[in-house]
Formats: structure tokens, C-alpha cells, sequence
């Protein structure tokens, strides 16, 4: 294609977004609408994925160490674990430790615990951080089977629920996104259908004066792509502004607590990217949907 | 580039006319062999029929309404394909075109329409200008040839002016310079003159007889007995979908 007809085919979508004002708007309001529902959606997801991400990162698995272990065998048994491939840190954690923070986590009643300090009954501990957190369970397994392991515990039980609510509810999040844009490019393929409908009569004496079905094809794929394009502004500025808002509001009052909300920059900018996208694809898809009906004669 | 793409077909065309004449070939601008057509509601448009038309003929077809007319029309500007035979134009099978190949085959030929088919949102200049830019013609040769054909359809001076502010007649004019200002070698006109009043009939008549003066072959179907009689060139009468009458200097042959 030569640019001179690039050119014509940009002028043509341009000029033809002017010329049926009514159904642009139409158009642009239907992608207006689903990319802020979209957008919304996708900050909340986002930011409970960030919430479950902490506190995967906080799940740890604790190494008992047998009494009977020397030194040499403790080496050993953290080389073996530092060995594994899942694994990400191990940290050893003497019983002198595991005792005070025992007596801290138990507050007033906890003090009863200190006459322990004379003769301590708890095992050094190794701290296990996976690479992954769902492999803690795998780990955790191979860990029990090595040497001078009395013990190996994670929060059993407790973790799998967690990590399978997680899941979970990512894949409600896809699902419901994919669900959103497929109902968006429905949306659009129809209004875009009804400026088509009202233009079949150009599209007939096009194709009978001998144009290509690409030639005709391109001004309203274009077309389409700038009805996306103008139709993503304002959900990006609206969840920009909303978010900026929030940010200021929530995030001061999540001091203290382990919860953290992304933050604006870069969060805010990725965010626009995708709209931009989202829209752009949702309005050329939609389009082509439509024109290619009119182009099978 | 155009030029020389231009250039080039002109000699392609005449070696192919050189092989072919000296095979004792006779090449027919359009050639319809049992050409039979069924519509899928089951009505027959076309009940066999075989025809040939030279390069630079002036054909009538003429016939009662609903005689399948417009479906021997449509096919030789492949509206619609024959459910059976073969119409050949230029030594191309329009019957086993492929449909990518439908848009580079209507570069050849012009079509003319009852209702003019012009686009009301674009200028004069602009609607036929459309055709040569919808095959990529180089913008300067498009400006000259437009304005060319403008003048020979006389209506160069409104060449600015929209579609809606002109009469009937010369917006015909209009769309029968859009079909010829990409010099095909066949000018199809379904009823050109139907809207029209007498007079205005004439000067487009004119102007189809100055086309084919030029060497383009013209294929007029119409129910105008008045020109058939007196501009007198080839008739094909059609009825029932077969061809009853085929005279070279034939008369309109029915009441009004």
C-alpha cells in the first residue's frame, strides 16, 4: 500500500467519524462505559492480588532441628535445604530465640514461659522461604525425610485454604474481565454494524468501481481504532483522578496493618497503557466484525 | 509508475491480440455460451442463452419487465454468477473468477445506473475522482484525467458543486464520467435514462454515442423505444430469459 493512500484511508476514518456524529458518540460511549467498569474492576483485583501477595510472601516453613545434631550436622542439613531448587533463603533461628519470641507473642501470660530459660525444651529452628509459595507444601515434604529433622511445620492446613482461595478468586477476577471486554466488542461491533448499515450504499459502489476489499476495509478499521482510542480518555483520566483520591485516603490509614495498596506511579500509568489497548483492539475487532459482513458480494 | 503499468498492459494486449489472431482465434469483447441462471428462490432468470459482442459495439437490450434484463446485465459486470455456462470477457471466465479477483476485473468496465449511484456527501470532482483513487492512480494524473472527462460530459464548471444541487441529467452526466475515467473497454448502463426527461435523454445519448465514437463498447439495457428507433445500432430482445430477437440495426419492437 503506498502512503499517499495510507493517508486517504486516515482522512476518510476522520472524516467519517465527524460526518456520523450520533452514532461516534454512540460508539464511544459504549467503550467509555465497559472500560471504566473494566478499569475498576481491574484496580480492585489488582490490588487484592497484592494484598494475597504479601501475604504469600509471609507463609515460611520452620525446620525443627534435632537436640541430637552437632554443629557439622546442621551444616549439612542447611546445605541440603539451601540445595533444593524451590529454595530461596534459609535462616537459622537458635531455641534461645524461638524462646523470647514465644514469650513475646504470649504478652502477660508469657512470663510463666521464662523459667524455661534454664533448661530450653524447643529445637533450633531453620526458616525456609520457597522461591514460589505454592511450593511450600512440596518442600516442606522433602524437608521432613531429611536427617536430624524432628519436625517441619507451615501452618498446615491453614495454607492450603489460603492458597486455594487465592486461586480461586484470580480466576473469578479472569474470568470476569475476559467476560467484561467480550460484551465491550459486542457492544461496539453493533453500533459500529449500524454506521456501516448506513453506508452500505458507499461500500456497493466502491466494490463496483473496482475496489479491493482491503482498500474498503481500512478507513473503518481505523475508524474503529479511533473510537477506542477516544473512548479510552475518559475512563484513564476518571480512574486516574479516583485512584489519586484513594491512594491519599486509604493508604495512611493502612499504616500498621500488613495490607499495602499499589502505588500511583507506576501502577496508575500501566493502568492507562492497558485501557489505551483494550480500547484500541476492542474498537478495530469491532469493526471488522461488522464490515466483513458487507464485503462477501 | 501508473504510466508505465499503462504502458505495459497496452503492449501485453497487443501481443495477446497478435498471438490470437495469428492462432485464428476471434476474440469477443463479451462472450456468453448456455448461460443459464437460477436465483435460489428458485426463480429462472436466464434460460440458456449464448451471445457474442465485439470490441467498440453499441448493444441495446431491450424486453419486457421482469424477462431477465437486469440479470443478463448484472452478470456481465459480475453482480451475480451463472449458475451454468460460461461468459467470458476479454478471454476472462466471469464464471470461475475468483471473488479476490472481482474488484481488478471491474477496473475494466464502467457501470451506469438508473439512479446515477453517486455519493451525496462528496463533491462532483470528488465522486469521480473515486474511482481512480480507489485503484491508486497517481493524484496528478487523477486531477488531469478528472477534469478531462468532466469536460467531455460537460460539466467541468461544476465540478465543486454537490450531487443534491444538480438535476437529474447532469448528475447522470456525473456518473457516467465516473465510469469512464479509467478508459474501460466496456460501458454498462442499466436504464440510463429512466429518471430522465426527453430532452435531457438526448444530450446523455450523446454523450454514449461520443464514448463509443472513442472505440468503448456499450451495452445499454432500456425501455426507451423512442431512442432505440431512432439512434439505431444492435438489438437483443430478451423474454422469458432467452434471447428472441439479436438485429444489428434491430427496432425497439414493442408498445410503450
Amino acid at each position: 500500500m503506498k502512503i499517499r493512500t495510507i493517508g486517504r484511508h486516515a482522512r476518510e476514518s476522520l472524516k467519517s467519524i465527524g460526518r456520523n456524529g450520533w452514532m461516534t458518540f454512540a460508539s464511544v460511549s459504549a467503550v467509555t462505559v465497559t472500560l471504566i467498569l473494566v478499569g475498576v474492576f481491574f484496580v480492585i483485583m489488582m490490588n487484592l492480588n497484592r494484598v494475597a501477595e504479601t501475604i504469600e510472601q509471609d507463609v515460611q516453613i520452620r525446620v525443627h532441628i534435632d537436640v541430637a545434631a552437632t554443629e557439622d550436622d546442621q551444616g549439612s542439613l542447611k546445605s541440603r535445604l539451601e540445595a533444593m531448587p524451590e529454595v530461596k533463603t534459609v535462616k537459622f533461628s537458635p531455641k534461645e530465640k524461638e524462646l523470647q519470641d514465644l514469650v513475646k507473642s504470649m504478652g502477660e501470660e508469657g512470663k510463666a514461659f521464662k523459667l524455661f530459660e534454664q533448661d530450653n525444651p524447643l529445637n533450633d529452628v531453620f526458616i525456609v522461604k520457597t522461591e514460589k509459595p505454592q511450593d511450600t507444601m512440596k518442600v516442606a515434604k522433602k524437608a521432613e525425610k531429611l536427617d536430624y529433622v524432628t519436625k517441619v511445620k507451615y501452618g498446615q492446613g491453614k495454607v492450603e485454604k489460603l492458597f486455594s482461595f487465592i486461586k480461586a478468586s484470580r480466576n473469578v477476577g479472569v474470568v470476569l474481565i475476559f467476560g467484561l471486554l467480550f460484551t465491550a466488542v459486542f457492544l461496539i461491533s453493533n453500533t459500529i454494524k449500524i454506521t456501516i448499515i448506513a453506508r452500505r450504499r458507499e461500500i456497493k459502489i466502491m466494490r463496483l468501481v473496482g475496489a479491493t476489499n482491503g482498500f474498503i476495509r481500512w478507513p473503518f478499521v481505523l475508524e474503529g481504532l479511533w473510537l477506542g482510542i477516544i473512548g479510552s480518555i475518559l475512563p484513564i483520566v476518571l480512574i486516574g483522578i479516583a485512584y489519586y483520591r484513594a491512594y491519599d485516603y486509604i493508604g495512611p490509614r493502612l499504616t500498621g496493618t500488613f495490607i499495602r495498596i499499589l502505588p500511583f506511579d507506576p501502577f496508575v500509568f500501566q493502568l492507562s497503557g492497558i485501557l489505551l489497548l483494550m480500547g484500541a483492539v476492542i474498537g478495530v475487532w469491532g469493526s471488522l466484525m461488522s464490515v466483513r459482513k458487507f464485503l462477501k458480494v | 509508475m501508473f504510466h508505465i503499468v499503462f504502458l505495459l498492459q497496452i503492449l501485453s494486449n497487443y501481443v495477446t491480440l497478435i498471438f490470437k489472431i495469428k492462432n485464428n482465434w476471434v476474440i469477443y469483447m463479451i462472450e456468453m455460451q448456455e448461460v443459464y441462471k437460477k436465483y435460489p428462490n428458485g426463480v429462472s432468470a436466464i434460460n440458456g442463452i449464448d451471445v457474442r459482442i465485439n470490441q467498440g459495439e453499441f448493444v441495446y437490450v431491450v424486453g419486457p419487465s421482469g424477462a431477465g434484463k437486469s440479470t443478463f446485465i448484472k452478470m456481465i459486470y459480475r453482480e451475480e454468477v451463472p449458475s451454468s455456462g460460461t461468459i467470458t470477457m476479454n478471454g476472462v471466465n466471469l464464471a470461475k473468477l475468483k471473488m479476490k479477483k472481482v474488484p481488478l476485473f471491474r477496473r475494466n468496465l464502467g457501470v451506469v445506473f438508473q439512479d446515477f449511484k453517486l455519493l451525496q456527501t462528496l463533491t462532483v470532482y470528488e465522486n469521480v475522482a473515486f474511482a481512480l483513487e480507489v485503484i491508486e492512480a497517481n493524484p496528478k494524473y487523477i486531477k488531469k484525467r478528472v477534469m478531462e472527462v468532466l469536460d467531455l460530459v460537460g460539466l467541468k464548471h461544476k465540478a465543486r458543486m454537490l450531487p443534491t444541487e444538480l438535476s437529474g441529467g447532469e448528475q447522470q452526466r456525473v456518473s457516467i464520467a465516473r465510469s469512464i475515467v479509467n478508459s474501460p473497454k466496456v460501458v454498462i448502463a442499466d436504464e440510463p435514462t429512466g429518471n430522465l426527461d426527453p430532452e435531457t435523454t438526448w444530450d446523455i445519448m450523446k454523450i454514449f454515442e461520443e464514448i463509443n465514437n472513442r472505440g468503448t463498447t456499450i451495452i445499454m439495457a432500456t425501455h426507451n423505444r423512442d431512442i432505440v428507433n431512432s439512434i439505431r445500432h444492435r438489438v437483443i430482445a430478451i423474454e422469458g430469459g432467452k434471447i428472441v430477437r439479436d438485429e444489428s440495426r434491430g427496432e425497439y419492437g414493442y408498445e410503450n
